[in-house]
This record gives structure tokens, C-alpha cells and sequence, in this order.
């Protein structure tokens, strides 16, 4: 039963505001007043009636209002979240609690490093336990992200070509790419060339070799693909990439297939970025934060961003002393501010100490077995039918399937598909992505869900095609039961309107 | 399950990967462990860093000390917040697309631009974003002019990614504590300041802007989202891109991030502001709903013609921020920084009557102000933080011309009773250091 009327639920905090009205209660000023014009000139000063148009409400209605916009959230700690590529896997509570800790959460970035230790120490041991993963040696934590990580990555690979006295111009991105490696390469200030992908859905090795001059800088590749697929030539990939002196980046959007069962390092990677946010459980926040950090080869280390967090043995048996480099002449220079996303390490570190090697290797076991698994029940149920597997190998933590027979058959398209579910209490794969699988739907069920869960989605697909091939217009209505229908996109961006009005 | 795919291990599912390239044994890392001892792990560490609960913090130098409510806590550690992807569905996303909608607004009132995106990563970040569009808006110029009291960490970060564009990072240097803008040519893209600066000194953002334009380059502005509250609105000064860190704004330390940066730009920028922006629309029915607009400028559609490669941004920390302004309100973060000013005022006053503390500039300031030692500064800051206050920044380290110069931070967490404790300690650490450096002199 509902108390609020309809409209209501959908008022913005400012049309609730009524004037008077406040939750801040200021501390009391405790020194002598000074005339403000005498502090800050009345030129440089904002009128009173140009004050900024905040909201005036109490602590109550604030409350209750975050509260009604999160019941209009759909999140993974409610449902199934098969969004590809995004692995949304559990986030264990723990890590809200020991992040929130005075010691981590209220520790100012520029506090002295022998005030620091615990901090330092943290971010040491897992630059370690990552070097560990990847199979390379060296660590930066400092990317905000996954795209930034991969800005660093390309920016790495510009300062040692440049070492050599050399000057490239193009990286090779695979037609399979996530869209933050062509977008990354531009903003790098290098021209992107794509490599196409063969009937398997591996990097196209012909148009790979074709493609790998001396004009190449590198070569980003995500392994497992964005088809959930392992490049079984990646060791042939690596070597013409080397041959002409380029370097070869991984994307780390993956890892979460390969953690303990094999390392991007021994594959021949250069440079490998982590999203801690997906394969090491920083909760997403509806859209960050993340952390990108990046691991390198040694021929790289020198270039990596300042500050580097080093362990000074002092020998004598004495503690050793974790420590801020910026004595790093090479170095590509700072990507961001002071030493990274710091409460997403307390986080993945968290993760890595409760797991240990063992346990990561589960992850990744039960994340590619999960895959299959669901991969099996569609098809034992009849709905690869409708919706064929893009390429028909043991997949890796993911799979893509085609809705193309389906909107040929079924009259319902992709994007119908997904917003049946939405009906349905699970959040869709991610739609129309990677883009040369025409229709695509991209699952990734993560290793946290039961076999139940599994089995549940498999029906409801079955449910989904079995209604649209009595009617599809269910479908194409689609969704019913969410706060909002369909949305009108083409009008927001026609008429963009960002913010609220007066 | 392995029969249902119909394999008989789970090896098996691994077989794409070359066998000479799985490992044969287990990763080199420390064996797991239960909740509990993972736990007291991670405390133990915890106690070895010296938190601004354990001592009286002065610092800032781009982030600040501020009370955290505890409302923030109670709204964004609910699951519907904290568990999300980006809001790609939006028909069950609009709590989170309408509270970037929201924290849009807000962002557009402080900086007084039309134009807000939902956040970028952080402060320095957003600063060589802003350099990326003013290229982008500018093609073929050549150089950013950036003040000198430019967050040091926002002229390095500029600088790494202008080094891959081919363009050049000049500094501006200062007089008297404010930006002093040379001669500006048509090969400026963009003239970079920061209000206030790193300095804590209220710049002339009017006047800078007009500089700028006048040489058909656009200005930046890393602001302080807090002491805009009473400050001319960069918009209103003819900034074309206000950013900055939101750190100050219901965001804790966490030793540097996460935290979130702002983007705020003009009208005639919108096209190119990187992330994501969320817009009002509406559903079949004609209900009014949010969704991410304007994705054509994305990665994700755009790739190599986005106008950045910004994907995951810092969407829970810029709730946290707008919920910290809503709990502020209109009249409250006018009333909280007026706080600061005061308090900020007090200690300057007591700080520069010590023998031996001079200031370094005396312009306006809001909630921090620099001062130059006539002692070496890590000495007196190491004598001050022995007695459980850590005095402020050391400004030598990033501005050799400042050799001992300390940059002070005051909070609203600061009372009279911590300036008080911080003059007297300084006035002693000083004077003390500087019988030392006498005694030595003399005894050589």
C-alpha cells in the first residue's frame, strides 16, 4: 500500500524545498567577528541574492527522500546481474566496515609517511599481491579506473618508445574492444587501427601481421575477449606485436576468468591494467568509484607515475620503512591526485587476504563453470534456438549470444528482450555489445551466484520467447512493472535538459 | 553442473589456454583467512596511521578535515546505492539518475555555469580534463598558460596527458600571492587558475577570464566547491569550465581518494564535457524519468571520436556530495564557510604575531592562508606533531621559492582552543628552532 500519491515519489529535492526550513546546525563562532568586508572585498564576494539555490529541508525529509530514489534503484545485494563484462560479483560487507575504520577512512593524504605506516604498508603489500597475479613485476596503484589505467598504460608506452629515441603514431585495438581503448588511444594522441576478429573470434593473426608496423606503438587486447573467449594464439599475437617493437597492453576488464590459472605476464604482456571494482569486489556505486591499478614489465617500470610506495629495508634488523617515491626521473609524471583511490585498496586487499591463492583460483574455476553451466542450461532449454551463441566454443567467464534469429522469428528485438526482464526482477546482460555480434546480448554471470539462480534465469529466458511467440507486443511494450516505463532518449538528448530550473 | 556442460573436470574448461602457460602450482600469496582474523589485520593496520581523530590536523593542500554528517553514512551504505552498475537501465535506475540530476543542479548553482556532468574522478584528474576539452575546442594552439598557484598535483597531472597531445604546460608566476598572467598569444588554448588558489589567496577571476578571452583562449578554474558558496560564481566571471575537487563536500580523507571531481562548463560547451550526464526525459506514459544523455560524446558509442574515455566515475561519492549540500542548504553552507572565514581570519592574526612567522602574502583568504618560517619548517612542524598537532603543509617541497613556508588549514573542526594550541606550540617550536640554528652558527 502506498501513502504517497504518484507525484510525489517524483519530486526532486528541490521541489521540496520550503524556505526556513534546514538541517545544518553551524558550530558557534568562537573568535572575534570581523566586518566581512573587511576579509574578502564585496567585488570578489557573490550578492545575497545570488546565493546558490541549495535546498531548504530538514534531516527527516532528506532522509526520506534518498530513501524513496534508492526503492527506485534495482541493485546486485537484491537480484541477478549478469551485466557482461561489468562482473558484478558480491561485494562482502566486511570491506565497508575495516575501510571505514578512523585509521584508513580519516587518514589525510598528505600526513607524513612515518605517520603512515599501516597505509603504506597496505598499498605495498598489494602492489605485491597484484605484481603476484599478473606475473609482472612492478605496480602503480594510482589510476582512478579501468580507462585510466589504460591512459597510463598508453602513456607508458609513448615514454619508452621515446627512451629508445623512437616515434610511433598508430595502437592496435581488436574490432571486440570495449569502447574505452579507441577512446583512450585518441586521447593518448595516437591514431587507433583495428585489427578484425576471425570465424573462431580470435584476433584476425593475418590482419594482425598486416597491420604490425613500425608506425604501431601497441596493441590493446583483452583476454578473454569481450566474447568471452581466450585467444588460444596469444603467445603468436605477443610475438609479432614484439617483433616490430611494440608493446602489448591487457585489459584487466577480464581477469576475473584467468585469476590463478594462468598470468598476462607469462602471455607476454607489457602492461596489464586491474579493475578493482569488478574482479576484486569494490562495490560499484551506481557508477564508480573503481581503481585501475597497472602492472608492468621491468623495461617499463622506469616511466611509471610518481609517487611509487616503496619498502626501505634498513638492514640491522631493523623495520623496515614503507615510503612515497617522487625521485623517479623517467616517470611519466602524476595521472591524478596524492597516491590513488586508497579506500578501494582496504577493499581489494581485504578481498585478496580473506581468498589467498587457493581461493582466487575458485573465483575463477566457478566463474568460467557458472558460464558454461547457464551456456548449457539455454541451450538443453531450447533457447539458443532463438538466441545462438556467437561463436560455439567452451567459453571462458562470459558468452555472447545473437538475437538476430530472434527478432527475425520472435519479432522482438534485443533491447525488448532486456527490458522483459526488467520485469522479471533480473537486470539484463549488457545489449548490443561487442558490436561486430549483430543484436548481441553479453551474460556474465560472476562465480558468487547458485546454481538456483542460474537455473531461474534459464526459465525466464524460456518464459520470455514462449510469450513472445504467442504475442510479441509484451515484449515490445516492455517493461511493465518498473517505476518508469520506457524511456524517451532521442527526446533528452534533442532537448537536453541537465539540471533543474527555477 | 560439469555433466550439464558436459565435460568431466573443470580443467577441462580451461583447455583454450596453452598448457605450458597455466600454472602448474598455486599463486605466491598468503593462504586465506576467516572474516574475524581479516579483520583484525586490516585494524592493525589502521592503528599504525595517525588519523585526524588521533591528532589536532591543520593540513589541507587540496584536501580538508571537515565533518562528515551522519546521514551520508546512513543513505549511501544502503545496498541501492553502494551495488549498482552505471545506470544502463534506466527504467530501474532513476534513484541514482535522479540524484545525479540533482547533484547536477547543485554544481551548476556553486559555480554559476549552466552545465554540470555527473563527476569525473577526482580534483588534478578533472583539471587535465578540462585541458583535454579546451584542446579539443581550441584546435592548433599549442600551450596552456597555468597559474603557479595551480594545485601543483593539477599542473603535474596536466602535464602528463598535454605531453601526449604535443602541447606545452607554461607556468604563471605569482605576485604577491595572486596569479600574474604574462602577455597572452594565439597560441594559448586555455589560461588555468584555481579560486581560491593553492595559496588559500582569492584570485581575480574576473579579470583573469577577460585576459583569456581576450587572446581567444578559454579559462579554467579549479575551484573549492565551499568557499564558492561566497565567492563570485566563476560563471558569473566568464569562466567557460569550472572543475575541481569534491572531497570537501560529505566526502571523507581516505589517505587521498576516492572521492569525486566536478565538471561544470558553459552552454556552448555541453557537447564536449566528458562522462556521463544525466537528463530529464519521459517514459511512454508521460512520466517524468532521468536518463544518461547526450552518449554520442561517450566511449562507448563514440570510441575513438568520444570526447573522453571516462567509464566508471565516482557516482556514489557525488551522492554523498549532494546529499552534504542538501543537509547545508542554501543558508547553511553560506553560514558554515562565514564560520571558517572567521576562524580563518583568528588564526592568521595569531599565527603572524609570532616571532618569527611571517605571512606570505595577505590577500583575501577563506579557510587557509600561507605563512613563511624563519626556521626550517620540517623541523618545527616535526616538534609541533610531537605534541599532537600536526601544524599544516610544508610548501618547499613543490615551491623551492617558499623554502619554509607552511600552508594552514581551518576547518570547521578547528575551534579557537585548537588555534590557540596551534600559535602557542608553533611560537615555542620556532623560537626553539631557531635558538638551535643560533647555538650552532655560534658554536662553529
Amino acid at each position: 500500500m502506498a501513502f504517497t500519491a504518484a507525484a510525489d515519489d517524483q519530486l526532486t529535492i528541490y521541489e521540496r524545498s520550503k524556505p526556513g526550513r534546514r538541517a545544518f546546525v553551524a558550530p558557534a563562532l568562537d573568535v572575534p567577528e570581523h566586518p566581512l568586508d573587511d576579509l574578502i572585498p564585496a567585488r570578489l564576494r557573490r550578492a545575497e541574492g545570488e546565493r546558490a539555490r541549495l535546498p531548504e529541508v530538514s534531516e527527516p525529509e532528506i532522509v526520506r527522500h534518498y530513501n524513496r530514489l534508492s526503492k527506485r534503484n534495482f541493485d546486485l545485494d537484491t537480484g541477478f546481474y549478469p551485466l557482461g563484462s561489468c562482473t558484478m560479483k558480491h561485494n562482502p560487507k566486511l570491506h565497508e566496515r575495516v575501510a571505514a575504520l578512523d585509521g584508513h577512512a580519516r587518514l589525510h593524504p598528505f600526513q607524513d609517511p612515518r605517520h603512515a605506516q599501516g597505509a603504506l604498508e597496505l598499498m605495498w603489500r598489494l602492489q605485491d599481491s597484484l605484481a603476484v597475479i599478473a606475473g609482472l613485476p612492478h605496480v602503480s596503484l594510482q589510476p582512478s579506473a579501468g580507462s585510466h589505467g589504460e591512459l597510463a598504460g598508453v602513456l607508458l608506452t609513448r615514454a619508452f618508445h621515446e627512451d629508445r629515441g623512437e616515434t610511433r603514431t598508430q595502437v592496435l585495438t581488436p574490432d571486440t574492444a570495449h569502447g574505452t581503448n579507441p577512446a583512450t588511444v585518441t586521447m593518448a594522441g595516437y591514431e587507433v587501427v583495428k585489427v578484425g576478429t576471425d570465424a573462431q573470434g580470435n584476433v584476425d593473426l593475418d590482419d594482425l601481421r598486416a597491420k604490425a608496423t613500425p608506425d604501431v606503438a601497441c596493441l590493446m587486447l583483452t583476454n578473454p575477449s569481450t566474447l568471452g573467449l581466450f585467444e588460444h594464439g596469444i603467445e603468436e599475437i605477443a610475438r609479432i606485436v614484439h617483433d616490430v617493437g611494440a608493446t602489448l597492453y591487457y585489459d584487466g576488464a577480464n581477469l576475473n576468468a584467468i585469476m590463478g590459472i594462468c598470468r598476462p605476464g607469462d602471455m607476454g604482456f607489457d602492461i596489464v591494467h586491474f579493475n578493482l571494482h569488478k574482479s576484486f569486489t569494490q562495490p560499484h556505486g551506481g557508477g564508480g568509484p573503481g581503481a585501475g591499478p597497472i602492472a608492468v614489465a621491468d623495461r617499463i617500470e622506469p616511466f611509471l607515475p610518481r609517487p611509487q610506495v616503496v619498502r626501505r629495508d634498513n638492514g640491522n634488523g631493523a623495520q623496515p620503512f614503507f615510503d612515497l617515491d617522487y625521485d623517479r626521473p623517467r616517470s611519466i609524471g602524476r595521472l591524478r591526485g596524492f597516491q590513488g583511490n586508497y579506500g578501494v585498496f582496504v577493499r581489494s586487499y581485504a578481498y585478496i587476504r580473506s581468498l589467498g591463492a587457493a581461493g582466487l583460483r575458485d573465483v575463477s574455476e566457478v566463474a568460467v563453470l557458472n558460464a558454461n553451466y547457464l551456456l548449457a542450461r539455454l541451450r538443453a532449454e531450447g533457447v539458443l534456438e532463438h538466441l545462438p551463441v556467437a561463436y560455439d566454443r567452451i567459453c571462458m567467464h562470459e558468452f555472447v549470444l545473437s538475437g538476430a534469429p530472434m527478432k527475425h522469428d520472435l519479432k522482438i528485438r534485443t533491447l525488448d528482450l532486456a527490458k522483459r526482464l526488467l520485469d522479471h526482477g533480473v537486470h539484463p546482460p549488457t545489449v548490443y555489445f561487442p558490436l561486430l555480434v549483430d543484436e548481441a546480448l553479453l551474460i556474465e554471470p560472476t562465480e558468487t551466484e547458485t546454481k538456483e539462480t542460474l537455473d531461474g534465469f534459464a526459465q525466464i529466458l524460456v518464459e520470455i520467447l514462449r510469450e513472445a511467440a504467442d504475442d510479441p507486443e509484451i515484449a515490445r511494450t516492455a517493461p511493465h512493472t518498473t517505476p518508469v516505463r520506457r524511456l524517451d532518449e532521442a527526446a533528452a538528448a534533442r532537448r537536453p535538459v541537465v539540471r533543474q530550473r527555477f | 553442473m560439469l555433466r550439464e556442460i558436459g565435460v568431466e573436470s573443470i580443467e577441462e574448461l580451461f583447455a583454450d589456454i596453452p598448457a605450458h602457460l597455466r600454472l602448474a602450482g598455486p599463486l605466491e600469496l598468503d593462504p586465506g583467512q576467516s572474516e574475524l582474523e581479516v579483520f583484525q589485520e586490516l585494524r592493525a593496520l589502521a592503528v599504525r596511521n595517525t588519523s585526524t581523530e588521533d591528532e589536532v590536523c591543520f593540513l589541507g593542500a587540496g584536501m580538508y578535515d571537515h565533518y562528515v554528517p551522519a546521514l551520508i553514512d546512513s543513505i549511501t551504505s544502503r545496498s541501492e546505492f553502494l551495488t549498482p552498475y552505471t545506470p544502463y537501465q534506466p527504467e530501474v535506475s532513476q534513484g541514482g539518475l535522479q540524484a545525479m540530476f540533482e547533484y547536477q543542479t547543485a554544481i551548476c548553482e556553486l559555480t554559476g555555469l549552466p552545465v554540470s556532468n555527473a563527476s569525473v574522478y577526482e580534483g588534478p584528474s578533472a583539471v587535465a580534463a578540462a585541458g583535454y576539452v579546451a584542446k579539443l575546442a581550441n584546435p592548433g594552439r599549442s600551450r596552456f598558460i597555468v597559474s603557479r598557484a595551480l594545485h601543483p598535483h593539477s599542473r603535474e597531472a596536466l602535464a602528463t596527458l598535454a605531453h601526449g597531445w604535443g602541447m606545452e604546460v607554461v607556468d604563471a608566476p605569482l605576485c604577491d600571492g595572486l596569479t600574474d598572467l604574462p602577455a597572452l598569444d594565439e597560441q594559448v588554448s586555455a589560461v588555468i587558475v584555481q579560486q581560491p588558489n593553492f595559496l588559500g589567496a582569492v584570485e581575480d577571476l574576473e579579470a583573469l577570464a577577460g585576459a583569456a578571452h581576450a587572446a581567444g583562449a578559454l579559462c579554467v578554474a579549479a575551484c573549492d566547491p565551499l568557499p564558492l558558496s561566497v565567492l563570485r560564481a566563476p560563471g558569473e566571471c566568464g569562466v567557460d569550465l569550472a572543475v575541481g575537487e569534491g572531497q570537501t563536500l560529505g566526502n571523507r580523507l581516505d589517505f587521498g581518494g576516492p572521492s569525486f571531481g566536478f565538471f561544470a562548463a558553459t552552454e556552448a560547451l555541453l557537447r564536449r564535457v566528458p562522462g556521463r550526464i544525466a537528463g530529464e526525459t519521459v517514459d511512454v506514459e508521460g512520466k517524468r524519468g532521468y536518463v544518461l544523455t547526450l552518449q554520442t560524446r561517450e566511449q562507448h558509442i563514440r570510441r575513438e571520436k568520444a570526447t573522453s574515455n571516462i567509464c566508471t566515475a565516482q557516482a556514489l561519492n557525488a551522492l554523498a556530495g549532494v546529499i552534504y549540500l542538501s543537509w547545508l542548504g542554501r543558508h547553511g553552507i553560506v553560514e558554515l564557510t562565514e564560520l571558517m572565514l572567521q576562524r580563518t581570519a583568528y588564526a592568521r592574526e595569531r599565527l603572524a604575531a609570532i616571532d618569527g612567522v611571517a605571512l606570505l602574502h595577505d590577500q583575501p583568504v577563506v579557510r587557509e592562508f600561507a605563512v613563511a618560517l624563519d626556521a626550517p619548517v620540517q623541523a618545527v612542524i616535526d616538534r609541533c606533531v610531537a605534541q599532537g598537532v600536526n601544524p599544516g603543509y610544508a610548501l618547499g617541497r613543490d615551491y623551492p621559492e617558499y623554502e619554509n613556508g607552511l600552508l594552514v588549514a581551518i576547518t570547521e573542526r578547528r575551534s579557537r582552543a585548537d588555534i590557540d594550541r596551534l600559535a602557542d606550540l608553533l611560537d615555542g617550536a620556532v623560537a626553539a628552532e631557531r635558538s638551535r640554528n643560533t647555538h650552532h652558527v655560534g658554536a662553529r
